[in-house]
């Protein structure tokens, strides 16, 4: 069946591959997680903060973010981010800053909807008595918030937290929208340039497989872990 | 912010011939609707049949269930889409690839099936976690009745299981229907599609995404709406759900 | 009517929850089983219906062998009337729907055969009023009576009752045994795990105390309330009843 590919093309391209594909997709990957988790977890903390307007705000935003396919986000962003730059430099034109900023912004923005439901979720399970308990020892909102309950919270959370990382980890293939060169985007290029679509894309999916089920099983292995902790 | 707004754009023809841009956005939002009630019943039939699966005490059931999500699970779903459109047609047999490649709306049967089956992971997880959330009790019940195994899923543990997970439904039929934004790479043009073509043809970028936006809005509106109406007809009195 | 023969239960390789129980329930014959928790009467009464898988013994039921795998056990079971702790009831279905399930689905009868069947029975246990209401409309006591009489609608041979009122609130405990008293002297053949010492005073020819898997008294009621031989079953008796 496979006689009249050619999977030499995989090797050859392999460099290509990784060192620049691969290492798109996981510093995007790694750098939106960052950001959306702390994006989300302020967003979280305005939703739970009991200032109604401020609650309000948080939670269209949140509700907004996850009506939308993450591929009309990106669209948006890709052109509205170089508008935005210009109004915060006071440029006279609308600022290009590349694709790898544009993209990064969008997956900050949008993963951070998802991750505040979790850190909600998770500063929802903290009993009562903690928060009361702080402030009987006179921590402040905010030190109780930075020294007893968000340690908590994002500790209960972590599986959870590291398995919606998986999933923004497949969700920047979607970059491939605007023609950026993460792993999809590369091996699109190997195959077209070569006319090797069935190699290619197979390979992709092997080494999205591969990369997701090893690191759900990580998951799943500290999930056990913290469970007996517990 | 220098840029030119120009509402009255919607009401202009679009290139084509085929209506204003407006219409343009209107088939484009039809046409998700379409794709995303056929994967929607894609992903309920497949997933309702491997989450019971993956609740049987038997090993083979239980490891075919999860080796199904596992594979539907890990991989983005655009590379899934590419699987189904761009490979599978070079896999099969010469004639059958030819017949699949020439088919009128491949990327309206590609994203409908491919969208589908990687929804039914996800429903396939949710009915699993549904079912297993039952008292024992239940399914000992109903054996101690004397309803088969099938009986016993079709009569008392679905029937309530479904209803116990309709909230995670209803989030996992939106996503259906956001999904099938991802097609545009296998050429579909639905709404998101449209309104990147309006963009594209009109240049006033905005406009049309906003207006995309507000459809997909609707559409969360209704469903959301929709689900919670079914999910009060099908209450059962005094019986609390999701707890 | 139930034979048990030396029957040996492990859940997993260390531990071992029925060790070596022979017993047997004549037709017509009432038998309480108590012991202290964790002692096995649950898992011995589960095996009885097959519900619980055991390794070694056999268990026959009016002459059938439960543990034969040519055994049709759904149709055995629709034989064996069974009550839980927990009730059970199937919460989305209505109380007249509850008792016609199994009628109609594992005996094939009519519909209206069924709902006169269940009509009779809710009437005996005094629910008639309620046959249109839904399980969690109703108190514990109420519920289990309706199980009782679900059981009852099958035309058992035999009723098991697994803890039946050790979920009740106290001032509806009497209202479940009246029923079961009521059954006992109707001649009903029954195996009841309970710690209602009354009820087995009142209704039971023959008491099986069991601690640690082990069946270590089975005598008639008047030899175990008047002097049980074992210390175990002394001091489990003295706890019972020093309140």
């Amino acid at each position: 069946m496979f006689a009249t590919f050619d999977f030499d093309v995989i090797r050859r391209s392999l460099g290509y591959l990784f060192l620049e594909g691969m290492t798109f997709t996981l510093t995007l990957t790694a750098l939106s997680a960052v950001g959306g988790i702390i994006f989300g977890t302020l967003i979280a903390l305005m939703r739970l903060s009991g200032y109604k307007l401020l609650g309000r705000i948080a939670g269209l935003y949140v509700d907004f973010m996850r009506s939308l396919p993450l591929v009309l986000v990106i669209f948006w962003f890709y052109f509205l981010v170089p508008y935005v730059g210009q109004w915060v430099t006071g440029a006279s034109r609308p600022v290009s800053v590349g694709a790898f900023t544009s993209a990064l912004v969008t997956f900050i923005m949008f993963e951070a909807a998802y991750f505040s439901e979790i850190m909600r979720a998770g500063i929802q399970s903290i009993s009562k008595g903690q928060p009361a308990a702080a402030n009987a020892l006179g921590l402040t909102y905010a030190q109780t918030m930075r020294y007893v309950v968000l340690p908590q919270a994002f500790r209960n959370m972590l599986p959870v937290l590291l398995t919606q990382t998986i999933v923004l980890f497949q969700d920047t293939s979607l970059v491939y929208v605007l023609s950026m060169p993460d792993f999809l985007g590369a091996a699109s290029k190997v195959a077209q340039r070569d006319g090797r679509l069935v190699e290619m894309y197979l390979f992709a999916a092997v080494v999205y497989f591969t990369i997701s089920c090893v690191a759900s099983f990580g998951v799943r292995r500290l999930q056990a872990r913290i469970s007996i902790v517990r | 912010m220098s840029y030119n707004w120009n509402w009255s754009i919607f009401f202009e023809p679009a290139p084509g011939g085929t209506g204003t841009y407006f219409d343009m956005l209107l088939s484009g939002l039809w046409l998700t609707i379409q794709t995303g009630v056929f994967a929607w019943i894609i992903a309920l039939v497949f997933g309702s049949v491997i989450g019971v699966l993956r609740t049987l005490p038997s090993m083979t059931a239980s490891w075919v269930g999860f080796a199904y999500v596992e594979f539907f699970r890990n991989m983005p779903l655009l590379v899934q889409l590419f699987l189904w459109f761009f490979v599978l047609p070079e896999l099969l047999p010469r004639s059958w690839g030819l017949w699949l490649k020439q088919l009128p709306n491949a990327p309206f049967y590609t994203a409908a099936i491919g969208v589908g089956l990687f929804m039914s992971a996800r429903v396939a997880v949710q009915l699993a976690a549904g079912i297993a959330s039952l008292p024992r009790g239940q399914k000992q019940a109903a054996t101690a009745l004397g309803l088969t195994t099938s009986q016993a899923y079709r009569y008392v543990l679905l029937p309530i299981a479904y209803r116990i997970i309709m909230p995670p439904l209803t989030s996992e039929f939106l996503n259906t229907i956001k999904n099938t934004a991802v097609a545009i790479t296998i050429g579909l043009i639905e709404l998101t599609g449209q309104a990147r073509s309006m963009q594209e043809f009109s240049f006033q970028v905005f406009e049309a995404f906003t207006a995309a936006t507000v459809m997909y809005l609707l559409i969360n509106i209704v469903v959301v709406t929709g689900m919670r109406f079914l999910e009060r007809r099908l209450a059962i009195p005094g019986y609390i759900t999701g707890k | 009517m139930i034979e048990i023969r030396h029957v040996d239960k492990w859940y997993g390789p260390s531990f071992q929850a029925l060790k070596d129980c022979t017993t047997a329930v004549a037709k017509g014959e009432v038998v309480v089983v108590c012991g202290p928790s964790g002692s096995g009467k649950s898992t011995l009464i589960k095996c009885v219906n097959a519900l619980e898988p055991f390794q070694s013994g056999e268990i026959i039921l009016d002459g059938i062998k439960v543990n034969d795998p040519r055994t049709d056990l759904p149709k055995l079971r629709a034989r064996v009337g069974m009550v839980f702790q927990h009730f059970e009831l199937f919460p989305h279905l209505k109380i007249i729907e509850n008792l016609c399930l199994a009628q109609e689905k594992v005996l094939g009868r009519s519909h209206d055969e069924a709902v006169a069947k269940a009509e009779k029975l809710l009437d005996r246990v005094g629910l008639q009023e309620h046959a249109r209401k839904y399980p969690a409309e109703l108190s514990g006591g109420q519920q289990q009576r309706v199980a009782i009489a679900r059981a009852l609608a099958m035309d058992p041979i035999a009723m098991l009752f697994d803890e039946p009122t050790s979920a009740l609130d106290p001032e509806m405990i009497s209202e479940v045994l009246d029923v079961m008293v009521d059954l006992a002297r109707e001649g009903m053949t029954m195996m009841v795990v309970t710690h209602e010492m009354g009820f087995a005073s009142k209704v039971a020819h023959r008491v099986i105390f069991m601690d640690k898997g082990e069946i270590v008294e089975d005598a008639l009621r008047e030899d175990f309330f008047g002097s049980p031989r074992s210390d175990r079953a002394q001091k489990f008796l003295s706890k019972i009843l020093s309140h």
